[in-house]
């Protein structure tokens, strides 16, 4: 840990060219970047760079395995909107980041990895603990430098930083070679700046493409905007908001989207897609126009692409060309960052009247849904949804949520409404089991004052269950929910429903969680019955230290309403009657 | 459809494997390669050909230019252009049947490089079909060919369309306005054929 930082000195080198070794050069530089916080785990290819931190004011979070660095760079960069940075060593150090790389890389979050390497005399001769990861990581990376000079230090980390944040963001790792780090080198800061950032030379707002995006707007009956992940990530809330309202226009989400349009507004539908509301997912294969804001058309948001709102006009507002008409084929296509597109849009966007559509889309809700889950009676069983949303109503929605992989993870995006973006993190792209956890650390070093929660299924969270020892050394309170169905729970649901209940390596023998936690030293409880639930979350609240609460929920309850992978959009499984949770008008 | 792209990238180690891994990724097999400098210090120019549906055009082109060492992309589509190709090719002949072959040579408008008294080496320049033309042509007698040495397709728009043209036209390969100052007449047509 930094805590005998000289920030003074440290400072010092970024106005006046220094001599500094490379370590030296590696922390200089982050100090220079803005980094306060890294997430790492030591060896030897790297010690240089471990040696020469303690004169930095660089906090170091010691992880428990390299994947839970690269989560927790990401859940930083998720909760605050900074580039994460993790740290390892190299060969097994350097493999172990994949996943966490992987896990950015499909979502778009702006994560610096820095690797040692061996010397760049024995590069390629498969010296100990030697791997290419540049070569390794070349798919999962936005880019990927090997630096094995001590001058190329800064600017290759610099140039890491702004590839890492400029157009769609994304991971970029830089390998820098053991010997790289113990030469020297004069150290400018100013210098190392990398070249003027080039936006892609294939955006492409047309004067035209506006026009005709405002008429389509302006004569559509039946207009959705489909808001992703690209509304936060450019820090378009407003303007898709004024959209919204100016022009009567529902608005559906993508599970990365959740957040950026307010779970209260009443124009806001909620997420569309596998496992989005029935109402959600009519109201977009009935649109005669979608506004598709910051999102890519996902095959999860989609289902089948040849039955896909086929009724509707399609607007694609997206930074990057290379998603325009990949899986949807679009009417216009305004390429070019979200914010500033609808900048230029909105004053052409004039008031509508979007009453009757509005009318349509509420009625198709039916008297019965799932809002009303609060004011179901208690059966006696534990339900997840009961869970979310207890937890949703008792921190008044205001907490930072990481959701791991799987049932639980749909279940929150369901009944946890959330108002604000960047509370929701979740790893929608890749869908990596073990993240919750991580990325919960990584949130609340990036945030500390705000209340996290993990939400974790009892699979998932025994994949990285060890950076329970990184809560308790770094002090760090957390508040961990495992929604414990004793099952791999979502792909139960998928042997249910799709290979005739043929539970094959699905049930799930766990540990006691709460006697896990304290062998930790962190506290704990099981919660059993529905009676239970809120005083074990406030006790969990109101815990000075980290807290478990482990959920023993129904074992073999199911997301609803599902849409099979393939079928179109209304193709859905829509709630059994039998269900005591929820209906929806079409039950029996 | 077959696809012909254009670009300059910085001239550095592993880049080739970024372009070659990108398309790796996308599943489209690339049928021809050639790189090598350009005008343009500190970048290398590539021909890149790959078979792929008509619509891939525009998404392979920017997720070129997503490449950070990927400077200027050109989709050559069905814009007029020049493509060339080099091919090397060893065969047998015998001071007895060497004539057969001047002749032949003569006719492919190609070269002799290299003599032997059991073989020649015939050095060709051209559209890939005449290339073709020889070598199924020198097939007829089995054995004959040895070794071929083919050098994969460079292709360069014809007209004033240097890059830095292209840019201030929007760049946009897929324009129809580019086709307009194309004169028809020099379609791979033989008035254009060198030498
Ligand atoms: C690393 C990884 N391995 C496998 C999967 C496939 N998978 C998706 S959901 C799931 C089950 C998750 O079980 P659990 O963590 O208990 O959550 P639940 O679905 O029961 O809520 C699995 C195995 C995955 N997403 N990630
Ligand atoms: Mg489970």
């Amino acid at each position: 840990m930094g805590t005998n930082a000289n920030t003074q000195a440290s400072n010092a080198h970024l106005t006046t060219p220094t001599r500094l070794t490379g370590a030296e050069i590696l922390w200089a530089t982050l100090v220079g970047e803005g980094v306060t916080d890294v997430f790492g785990y030591p060896g030897g290819a790297i010690l240089p760079a471990y040696d020469a931190l303690r004169k930095f004011p660089i906090h170091h979070v010691l992880v428990r395995h390299e994947q839970g660095a690269a989560h927790m760079a990401d859940g930083y960069a998720r909760a605050s909107g900074k580039v994460g940075v993790a740290i390892a060593t190299s060969g097994p150090g350097a493999t172990n980041l994949i996943t966490g790389i992987a896990t950015a890389m499909l979502d778009s979050i702006p994560i610096v990895c820095i690797t040692g390497n061996v010397s760049s005399k024995v590069l390629g001769t498969d010296a100990f603990q030697e791997v290419d990861i540049t070569g390794i990581t070349l798919p999962v990376t936005k880019h990927n430098f090997l630096v094995h000079r001590t001058e190329d230090i800064a600017p290759a980390l610099r140039h890491a930083f702004q590839i890492a944040t400029s157009g769609r963001p994304g991971p970029v790792l830089v390998d820098i070679t053991k010997d790289a780090q113990q030469g020297t080198a004069i150290f400018d800061f100013e210098a190392a700046k990398p070249r003027a950032y080039r936006p892609h030379p294939m955006l492409h707002v047309e004067e035209s493409g506006l026009a005709h995006a405002a008429e389509l707007i302006r004569n559509a009956k039946r207009p959705v905007i489909l808001a992703g992940h690209g509304v936060i990530e450019s820090g378009a809330m407003e303007q898709v908001r004024t959209l919204a309202e100016r022009a009567q226009i529902p608005v559906a989400l993508t599970l990365l989207g959740l957040g950026c349009f307010p779970a209260s507004h009443a124009l806001n539908m909620g997420m569309m897609g596998m496992h989005g509301e029935a109402w959600v997912n009519h109201a977009i294969q009935e649109a005669d126009l979608l506004i598709a804001c910051g999102m890519r058309f996902d095959d999860r948001v989609t289902g089948s692409t040849s039955t896909y709102a086929l009724k509707a006009k399609k607007i694609h507002i997206e930074i990057d060309p290379a998603e325009i008409n990949k899986n949807i084929k679009v009417d216009v296509a305004l390429v070019g960052d979200l914010r500033a597109v609808l900048e230029d849009l909105l004053p052409r966007i004039p008031g509508r009247d979007g009453s009757a559509w509005l009318k349509t889309i509420d009625a198709s809700k039916g008297a019965v849904s799932v809002r009303d889950i609060k004011n179901l009676p208690d059966s006696g069983h534990l339900y997840a949804a009961h869970v979310m949303h207890d937890l949703w109503r008792i921190t008044s929605g205001d907490a930072i949520v990481a959701t791991d992989v799987g049932q639980h993870q749909m279940w929150e995006a369901q009944y946890f409404h959330h108002e604000k973006p960047r509370t929701l993190i979740t790893s929608g792209g890749l869908g990596t089991m073990g993240f919750a956890l991580p990325a919960a650390i990584g949130a609340k070093v990036a945030c500390p004052d705000r209340e996290v929660w993990v939400i974790a299924g009892d699979g998932g969270f025994q994949m990285t269950a060890s950076e329970l020892a990184t809560i308790v050394q770094e002090k760090i309170k957390i508040n961990i929910a495992i929604i414990n169905n004793g099952y791999l729970g979502m792909v139960r649901q998928w042997q249910e429903f799709f290979y005739e209940r043929n539970y094959e390596a699905t049930p799930l023998v766990s540990p006691d969680f709460v006697k896990l936690a304290d062998a930790h030293g962190i506290q704990g409880r099981a919660v059993r019955t529905r009676t239970e639930l809120a005083e074990a979350v406030s006790v969990a609240r109101s815990a000075p230290g980290a807290f478990l609460l482990n959920f023993l929920v129904e074992k073999e309850d199911s997301v609803y309403p599902m849409i099979p992978a393939g079928n179109a959009l209304h193709e859905m499984i829509r709630r059994p009657g039998k269900n005591p949770l929820v209906e929806s008008p079409d039950d029996k | 459809m077959l696809h012909t792209f254009v670009a300059y990238v910085e001239d550095l180690p592993g880049v080739l494997t970024r372009v070659a891994s990108l398309f790796r990724r996308l599943n489209i097999n690339i049928s021809s390669l050639t790189v090598g400098r350009s005008e343009r210090p500190g970048l290398s120019r590539l021909t890149l050909v790959c078979e792929s549906s008509a619509e891939a055009g525009h998404r392979v082109r920017a997720s070129l230019f997503k490449l950070e060492n990927v400077v200027d992309v050109d989709d050559i589509a069905q814009a007029p252009s020049v493509t060339r190709e080099l091919a090397l090719i060893k065969v047998a002949a015998s001071p007895r049947n060497r004539a057969q072959i001047f002749d032949l040579v003569e006719v492919f408008r190609a070269r002799i490089v290299d003599l032997t008294s059991e073989s020649l080496m015939i050095e060709m320049t051209g559209v890939e079909s005449k290339i073709e033309g020889l070598i199924e042509v020198l097939r007829e007698d089995e054995g004959r060919i040895l070794e071929i040495c083919r050098s994969g397709k460079m292709t360069m728009r014809r007209g004033h369309h240097i890059s830095s043209v292209l840019k201030a036209m929007g760049a946009g390969p897929d324009e129809k306005s580019e086709a307009e100052n194309q004169p028809e007449a020099l379609e791979a047509g033989a008035a254009t054929e060198p030498e």
